[in-house]
Order: C-alpha cells, then structure tokens, then sequence
C-alpha cells in the first residue's frame, strides 16, 4: 500500500492529484469480496457528498455499496471496469481505479484514516 | 407417522445418545405459557382411505362439460412422454441448484428452457421463472420504473383483470402509480388499446411514464397495435412491457421485433395442467441492457475446473439473500418443474408443431365464429383476433348457467371478470384449440341456438 | 450420485436436426392464419430444437441422472426441510378431476377443489392457531409480502401513516428484508444476543411509534426456540405494531407451539417445507398466510366460503372491500397444496405433533454426534435445526466449510446451507428432518467426522473437492463476467414448415 493514500473505514483508498481525488477500493476489500463481476459508478458530471454510497461493487456472492470519501464532482469514471472487472482484484491501487473527482473541500481528506490507521482497522482477529 | 423410518427403538438410541429421558425435555426452551392447545385435527389416514378421500373429492368436480374457457388458461394437448419424464424423481425431488456439481441436470433444463423461450420472445434475457403471467407482470412494470427512475406505469384495460390487480397490489407496496390506458370505443379498432389516448398520457410533463403495458393478444382476444404503443413509448422515455401468450408467439410477430424491453406473460399452454389455476408458470424476459433489473434466477453456461461445459446460476448479487432489503425483488423460490414441463413439452412438440397448435386453434375458433353467430351470437369487436373472442349475449349469466345444465361451459361471462366495463356487460368470452372438435363446435351453438331461441321468447 | 463415468449430455439444441420429432398434431387448413394481418405475423422461426423421442427422452433422462434428489439421497440443508415427498401425492395431483379443472370453472363445478381447499385452509389455521388462512401466495416469499402488504393496510385503515420500519432480526432469511422494501418499508436490522436470540435491548430500543411490524423466524434460523418470544410480543402489541412470524421452521413445533395462541398477528406456511411438497429443482411450491383478528378483512380476494348449505363459492367481486385485493392470478398453487392437503390428512394431529418430535430428536442426535468433530456454538437443545461452525479447523488447517461442503458430495452427501445464517462465521446449517433412517445419520456424522481428519491430513484433496461429482468446481467469476444466458445457435438449417 502506497503511503500517501487515505483511507475510509468502508475501504475506499484516495490518492490527491492537485485538486483532483482518485479513489478506488483497498486489496482488504478486494479480498473480502472475492471475484468481482460488477462495478457500477456515477456518471460523469454527478455531485457526491463526503460518505454517501455513490455505487455498487458486486462480486460472485456479495454485493458492497462504494461511499464517496469525499465531496465533489465526478471527473470520471474507469471505463475499463465495464469490460474487465477483475482489475479491481488483480490491480486494486492501479488499474482497478474507480473515480477521479474533482474536490469540493480538500480539508475533508482530514476526516480521513492514515495508512497506519487503515492498518491496524484490518489487522486480521 | 406415515412416512418416517423410526421405530421406538430408533427414537430410544437417539435419546440416549443426546442424553434425556424422553423427547419432551428437548422443547424445554417452550415456555410452559406458550404449550399448544391440543390439536384439533382428524387422526391420520391409511393410504387406503386417504386416497379413497381424494378420488371422491377429484370426483366431484366436473371436468366432463364441452369447454369453450379460456380466459388466462388454456386447455391444449400436451404428449404422454412429458408427464413421464415429470415424474423422474431426480428432476421432481431435486431441491435448488445452489450446489452445482451436483445439480447439471437442473441448471442445464433451465438454461436451455430460458433458451427456447429467448428464441420464441426474442428477448436476450429470460428468467428461470416467475410465479405467473399475473406476477411476471407485476414485476416486468416494477423493472420498467427501476430502469428509468420513474414512478409511473400505463397498462392497458385490455390486459387480464388479474394481471391488473395484481399489478396494483404490488404497485400499492412500491408506492408507484399505475393508470389504466383506455380502449377504442368504436369503429374497426374497437376493443383495442386507445393509441391516442396513450399518447395524451404519456404527454404529461409532471409525471413522467416509466414503463407502457399492453397485452397481445389481450384478455377479450383481439390483436394490438403494439410496434405503434412501442413506437409511443419510447418516444416519451418510457420502456415497452409486452404481455404474450406462449403458444401464440409461433405465429405472432414476437415482443423483440415490435420493440418491447420487456416481455412477461403465462407459460401455462406449455404442457402445464389446468389444475384450477396453479402452479403455472411466469415468464419474464428482457433485453440484454436490463439484465440487471431482472428478478427472479438465471442460470448462465461456464465451465468447470477441468475445463467441462457446465452450467452455474449466475448474476446471484441481483437476489435476496445476497442484497436483503436492497432486492429488486424477494422471490427464492420459483415455478422450476413447470419451467422442465414448458420445455420438455415445446421439445416434444416441435417447432412446426407449436405453429401447427397455434394455426389450428385459429382455424377451429374461425369456424366457432360462424357457428356461434348462426346461432344469433354475433362477435363482440370487429378487429382480428388469433382463437379467443368475445360475443354478444343477453342476459349472459343466466344464458350461460342454462348452457351448463346442457354440459357446455360456454366460455367466461365477461361481465364477471370485467364488472366495471358497461361494454362487456352482455358478453361471453370464448375460445377453441387445437383440441376443440367440430362436434364440440356444432353442441355449443346448438345448444345457444336454443337458448337464445328461449330468451327471445 | 458417485457413479464413476458421468457422462455429460449435449444441448438439447445440438441433438436438434431438421425434420426430426413432429407429427403429433394434425395439420391445420392452409388458410388457417390468412385472417391475421402480415403485420402481426411473424416472419422467422421460432427456432426451436427438432429431436425425436428416443433422443428427447434421452436427453432428459440422462440429464436427470446428473442431479441429487430426495429420492437419490440426504439433503441435510437447514431451513429448508428436505423430508421425503410422498408419492400417492403426485397420484392424487395427477387425478384428472383436480388436473383438468379450469381455474374460471363456475363454483357449482368446482365443488371438490373448493372443499379441499377450505379443509386445507382450516388444517393450517389449526396448526398456525389463526384465525384464517389464504391459500394465494405461490411460495413462501409471497407470503411474506401478502403478510406484510396486510399489515401496511391495517396500519393505514386506523389513519396510522407513520409507521414505515419493519424490525427484522439479522439472522434472518434474506426475503424477509427484501419483502419489506416491497412493501415500501424500511428494513431495521435487530442484532442477535450472544445466546442466539433476539437481543432484547437492541429490540425494545428499535420499537417504537415508527414501526409497523416486526418479522421473526421462531424457531430462529439457528434453530433456536426464542424463549422470550411471550414479552417480545407484547412490547411489540404494546408498541402498536404487529407481529408477523416467518413459518419456514415449522416442522419443529406443530402441536406444541401455536403462533397465533402466542400473539403472532400473521404467519406464512411454506408447504414445499413443512408439508413436503416437492422442491421441483427450485419450485412450485406454495406459501400460504394466516392471520388473526385484526388482519382478518385485509386477505387477498377471493376468498373461499361455505355456505350454510354446505356448498363452496369463491368470494365475488366487492364482496370485501377492505382486502388488499389479489397477489397473483386465480385462485392459487392448488396442484401444489392438493399434495398438502394429502400430506395433512395421512399424518391426521397424532401424525404432524410426531413429525415435529421426530424431527427435533433427530436434529439433537446429529447435533450430538456433529459437536464432537466441529465446533457447535450453541451447545443448548436445539429444535429441528442446527448451526455448526468451522472456524476453529479453518484456523487450524485453513479448511473452511466451503471445502467441507465440497468434500461432502464425495462421501455421497449433499451439502448442509452453508454461511446462512450471517450471524454465524463459517456456518454449517443442519437439518435432517424427522424421515432419515438412523443409519443415514450415523453416517453423514462419520462422513463428517472423516474430513475433519482429512483436513489435519489431507487438506489439498478438501480444497479441490467435489471430485466425483459430473462437474468439478465451476467458474463462477466468468459466468458472472460474461454472462451467456440463452443459447444462440441452432445446428443445421431448420425445415420449412409445410404450407
């Protein structure tokens, strides 16, 4: 895991790329779900709120809401999902990328767990 | 207990094992304030009397009466080879397939049953079943509204009156809107879906329609304009939902080419009994786009780890058990053998068979209209129809309680299923299939003749 | 089931040839169709298999050889109440007076199916202890919603419009919290106690003026009786909502526990469960609702009555207006609950209390046998049903009850419901019903008991497993990836259809 990612307690990771926020879902979750089949994102252009659930993540077996780790509009959205889902297993901070949002308020990355955080949240037993 | 293998002996081992006294002592977690009252049932019976008991009660139904009934349920020949292969144990007794490996036999008959009925609807995605065309429809409007995020439905007053209930009670808990489209009252296309009367509704900018319903043919018979209430439709942002009957589609024009998102209809004419109205059979299809709205399982070809063609349910994060209260739907358990029965039965009968079904029973019900208006029955509506139409008779219910008397269930009085419509207050709903005789035909308008005659008088 | 040399069957598409099968039905007038419209006709197909006789009773009797059945072998699975399916019943469906009735038959034809179907309905308010029954809903999860659409109704009548929270216990079978978003309401998830009942606390808090009913499983999923289920109740009553109870667990109380005497307001019966009607590979089966006074005028329509004669009819339109109208077309599964209805009346009350005591007995034997291989989290008497666990051999070895599932179909098994309920990690749901010869018991315990070691020993052989079975483990990621749903390509050139 890379260490200037954020986490949310729901296992979205966010990436800052100036104003921009990259997010996508953490191995722990990837894992936890098993072979993912499905991502449903926004649309491009959709305002999200700071941890509201924004899409879908199914797997074989489960299905998991994708919360928004922080507000802003939706710049875009990983094409590359629709076709081939199990990036988001093979490639989880790569190519499994989700969303690239365009940040209302970057003070709210604040609210936001740290890698050691994140760590000892999904320290296994 | 009839069917269970314990002798006291048994029943001794096994309390000794767990280590009590008597079996009492395993409901101790009943409170003595919740103990049953005694059960007031009759003791059992032998197989002896129990099936004494069942052929009397079979025997006093009357299934020996001339049928013209259609109305929702068809009676059609269905091969002797299907009932037997019902009968299989391993097909009837075989619980979901959740287990695979071990369930090819069911998952496979449900593929190719989603394939066939794909090929006759044309529509890419078919679920394995739904409980009836009644519920089928329910759900195939609820996927309209899901799909375009709209809280509207129009369905035609031609669709069958329990189809539109229960659209209604499922409508009510959804908190969605359903608004009856009207009929032509009047002229060539009288009895049909009002094309204008649509267009007026779906115009409504303050409540948008999600999903337009139409049946073809519908509940009184007659053939729709559907590609035009498709065209319509779309138009305005909406999705089709195309209410069939499965026979019907060997020769009608399929819900795929006039452009329907969504077919729902009753399988029931495919080898399933009568029976009083159930099990029966709900299909539910639609284009490949909506796949994930579709309720109910669908089971999708793969291969094994040694590289086997097998077959698997799929898609399963669509169902309740995986999205609880997020479900598009609740439905677990399904109509899985009448789904086999629907397929072994177009299987058995073939494709020219199926066309020959449906040309036939358009050949008996032509000649059922000359016969009964030379007995003074005239058609109700002008407009084609395939095998089932409604004439006009006064004083129906009464005229068909003395056709009874005579042994000839002639048909539904439309009046009682369609109470609120003045128009069809003097109208028998009749049709004839491929088992309709000519000798069935020529007692029926005999018979009415007479009544009629008696009317008059 | 273990047979070596499965063989696997073809499409039913692939064994179609051009001018195979047909001649079963005459042939129509050449004019037949030229009264429809060309604009409504079709103009291709439907391209449906053409086989023979041999090759489709082939097809599918080798198909049926690859599937496990009652009639082939034990199906252990909690909550769903795999008893033996007793063949006069299929007899007594097949009876051409039941099988030949038009469901729009006027009543004065249909006098024998209305009579059972009334008796049924008396037999079920009997053992529910309710005040009526419909006979509607075509499975359990109909039911359900029937029960609950009733109770929206009921709190709607009384001008009660702010009741919008169903309380549903998180052990809980999924339909129950899909079945209150149906209904338009929102699903307040109660968590269990650590000795697997409701968690009082949690519950009383979650009551209120918002809730409109609660949904519980007694016995629980976990097959549990909940012994405070008389207080539950009343705080429910108490808070103004109503009580429905999920029947799927009913074969472990008939004749010593009534719902409806203990203040449950609703509950639906599963027949393809308690009243072993057959599970068809998925379905038919039937799901009807009791009710007590005060859901009494919202059942679906029509209901069926007695008249002081003695003669059956169907309710009329507008009879009763309060109803909630219909759930489905006509009058409801009936092939289905004649087979319950025989079943009911072979077993008489002597026979059903026995079911429920045999099944309970029978269930705690396993149970016994079952606690000294794996862990068994409630070590309390258990009703009908069981909850065992891996997760102390997953620890040990890795093995999970995946793999022991798998592992089961070797041995001749199918597998017990596995991670149901959600409440308890690496869930193994047993169930043996009360028809299982005891050697059957012993036996599955002994398979059990034998993997357990094979995971110490073995636990490759466990992760690959089934390896018996006519298919290996399936990939289920591509199907679900790539779905392929309906097969699209039929071999060969189809005949033209015979003017």
């Amino acid at each position: 895991m890379a260490q200037d990612l954020r986490y949310t307690k729901e296992h979205e990771w966010v990436r800052v790329e100036g104003d921009l926020a990259i997010v996508g879902v953490t191995d722990y979750a990837a894992r936890q779900l098993g072979d993912i089949v499905f991502v449903e994102l926004p649309e491009v252009g959709r305002k999200l709120s700071q941890f509201g659930a924004v899409g879908v993540i199914e797997s074989v077996k489960a299905v998991s809401d994708l919360f928004a780790p922080v507000s802003g509009d939706v710049v875009e959205a990983n094409g590359e999902l629709a076709s081939s889902p199990e990036l988001v297993n093979a490639d989880p901070f790569g190519k499994g990328w989700m969303l690239r949002i365009r940040m209302a308020d970057p003070g709210q990355l604040n609210n936001l767990l740290e890698r050691a955080a994140y760590e000892e949240l999904t320290r296994e037993g | 207990m009839p069917y269970g293998p314990h002798t006291p002996e048994d029943r001794a081992a096994m309390l000794e094992a767990i280590g009590v006294a008597s079996v009492d002592e395993l409901f101790s977690d009943i409170p003595a304030a919740l103990w049953a009252s005694e059960l007031k049932l009759p003791p059992p019976e032998s197989e002896v009397e129990l099936t004494r008991r069942l052929r009397d009660l079979a025997g006093r139904n009357r299934v020996d009466l001339v049928s013209f009934l259609g109305a929702g349920a068809y009676r059609h020949f269905v091969p002797a080879v299907v009932d037997q292969l019902l009968l299989r144990g391993e097909f009837y007794t075989a619980y979901t397939p959740y287990q695979p490996e071990i369930s090819q036999g069911t998952l496979q008959t449900i593929y190719e049953y989603q394939s066939m009925m794909g090929e006759l609807t044309g529509m890419d995605v078919i679920s394995a079943s739904h409980y009836d065309g009644a519920s089928a429809t329910a759900e195939g409007a609820l996927m309209t509204c899901r799909a375009t995020h709209r809280e509207r439905v129009l369905i035609s007053h031609a669709v069958h009156p329990h189809y539109r209930q229960t659209l209604c009670t499922y409508f009510a808990g959804a908190d969605l809107v359903a608004d009856e489209i009207p009929l032509v009252a009047e002229g060539p296309a009288a009895g049909t879906t009002d094309l204008a009367a649509l267009e007026r509704m779906l115009a409504d900018p303050d409540r948008p329609v999600g999903g337009v319903v139409v049946a073809n043919p519908s509940f009184v018979g007659l053939l729709e304009p559907m590609a035009e209430a498709a065209r319509l439709a779309h138009a305005a942002g909406a999705l089709f939902a195309a209410v069939v009957e499965p026979v019907s589609l060997a020769v009608l024009a399929s819900p795929a080419s006039y452009g329907a998102d969504v077919a729902c209809g009753e399988g029931q004419p495919l080898g399933i009994p009568l029976a009083y109205g159930g099990p029966y059979l709900g299909i539910l299809g639609c284009r490949e786009p909506l796949v994930r709205q579709i309720p109910g399982r669908l089971v999708g070809l793969t291969t094994d780890i040694d590289g086997k063609r097998a077959f698997v349910m799929t898609l399963r994060a669509r169902e309740q058990d995986i999205r609880r209260e997020r479900a598009s739907s609740n439905i677990c358990t399904n109509q899985a053998l009448c789904a086999l029965a629907a397929s072994m039965y177009l299987a058995s009968i073939g494709p020219h068979g199926l066309r020959d079904v449906a040309a036939l029973g358009a050949a008996r019900a032509a000649e059922l209209e000359r016969a009964l208006a030379g007995a003074g029955a005239a058609r109700l509506h002008p407009g084609p129809y395939l095998n089932e139409f409604a004439v006009r008779v006064l004083n129906a219910a009464a005229v068909h309680r003395r056709l009874l008397a005579r042994g000839v269930l002639g048909g539904l009085v439309l009046a009682e299923a369609m109470p609120d419509d003045p128009s069809l207050a003097d109208a028998l709903l009749v049709c004839a299939t491929e088992v309709t005789t000519a000798d069935e035909i020529e007692v029926f308008a005999a018979a009415l003749g007479e009544e009629l005659a008696e009317e008059a008088r | 089931m273990t047979a070596a040399g499965h063989r696997l069957e073809p499409t039913i598409f692939e064994r179609s040839r051009p001018g195979r099968g047909g001649g079963r039905i005459p042939h129509p007038p050449r004019e037949a169709l030229a009264r429809i419209p060309a604009a409504q006709l079709r103009t291709d197909g439907p391209h449906l298999p053409e086989i023979s006789e041999p090759e489709l009773t082939r097809h599918y009797i080798n198909l049926s050889q690859l599937n496990y059945a009652v009639d082939t072998g034990f199906y252990p699975l909690g909550s769903c109440t795999m008893k033996w399916n007793p063949k006069v019943n299929e007899w007594a469906a097949r009876l051409t007076g039941f099988a030949a009735l038009h469901p729009f038959a006027p009543d004065e034809l249909a006098q024998g199916t209305l009579q059972l179907l009334w008796e049924l309905e008396q037999w079920l308010a009997e053992v529910g202890g309710m005040r009526a029954v419909t006979l509607q809903p075509a499975a359990g999860a109909q039911g359900e919603l029937t029960g609950i659409l009733m109770v929206r109704a009921y709190h709607r009548s009384r001008g009660d419009l702010d009741r919008t929270e169903v309380l549903v216990p998180d052990s809980a079978h999924g339909t129950n919290p899909a079945t209150a978003s149906m209904a338009g309401f929102k699903t307040v998830s109660i968590p269990s106690s650590p000795d697997g009942g409701v968690d009082l606390a949690a519950f009383r808090a979650a009551l209120g003026p918002r809730t409109a009913a609660v949904m519980i499983t007694n016995p629980s999923t976990l097959g549990l009786f909940e012994s405070r289920i008389g207080g539950l109740l009343d705080a429910v009553h108490a808070a103004g909502a109503l009580a429905y109870m999920d029947g799927a667990n009913l074969n472990a109380i008939m004749g010593r526990f009534k719902p409806g005497e203990a203040g449950f307001d609703a509950m639906h019966f599963n027949v393809h469960k308690t009243f072993a009607t057959p599970h068809g590979g998925g379905g038919p089966g039937a799901g009807p609702v009791g009710v007590g006074e005060k859901l009494l005028p919202f059942l679906p329509t029509p209901r069926v009555l007695r008249e002081p004669d003695g003669l059956f009819r169907l309710e009329r339109a507008g009879e009763r207006p309060a109803s909630i109208g219909r759930v489905r077309s006509f009058a409801g599964n009936t092939g289905v609950l004649v087979r319950a209805y025989a079943y009911m009346r072979a077993n008489g009350a002597a026979g059903l209390r026995e079911v429920s005591d045999d099944a309970v007995l029978a269930a705690n034997y396993v149970k016994a046998g079952v606690a000294r291989v794996l862990d068994v989290p409630f070590s309390r008497h258990c009703m009908h049903e069981f909850v065992a666990s891996s997760a102390t051999l997953k620890a040990e070895t890795g093995i999970r009850t995946l793999d022991i599932a798998k592992r089961l179909i070797d041995y001749g098994f199918h597998p017990p419901t596995i991670y149901f309920p959600l409440t308890v990690e690496e869930a193994l749901l047993v169930e043996p019903t009360e028809t299982e010869a005891l050697e059957t018991l012993d036996a599955f315990v002994g398979a059990l008991r034998a993997i357990v070691e094979e995971a110490h020993a073995d636990p490759e052989a466990l992760h690959s497993a089934p390896h018996s079975s006519p298919v290996r483990r399936l990939d289920e990621a591509t199907a679900a990836r790539q779905p392929n749903l309906r097969w699209r390509g039929m071999t060969g050139e189809q005949t033209p259809c015979p003017d």
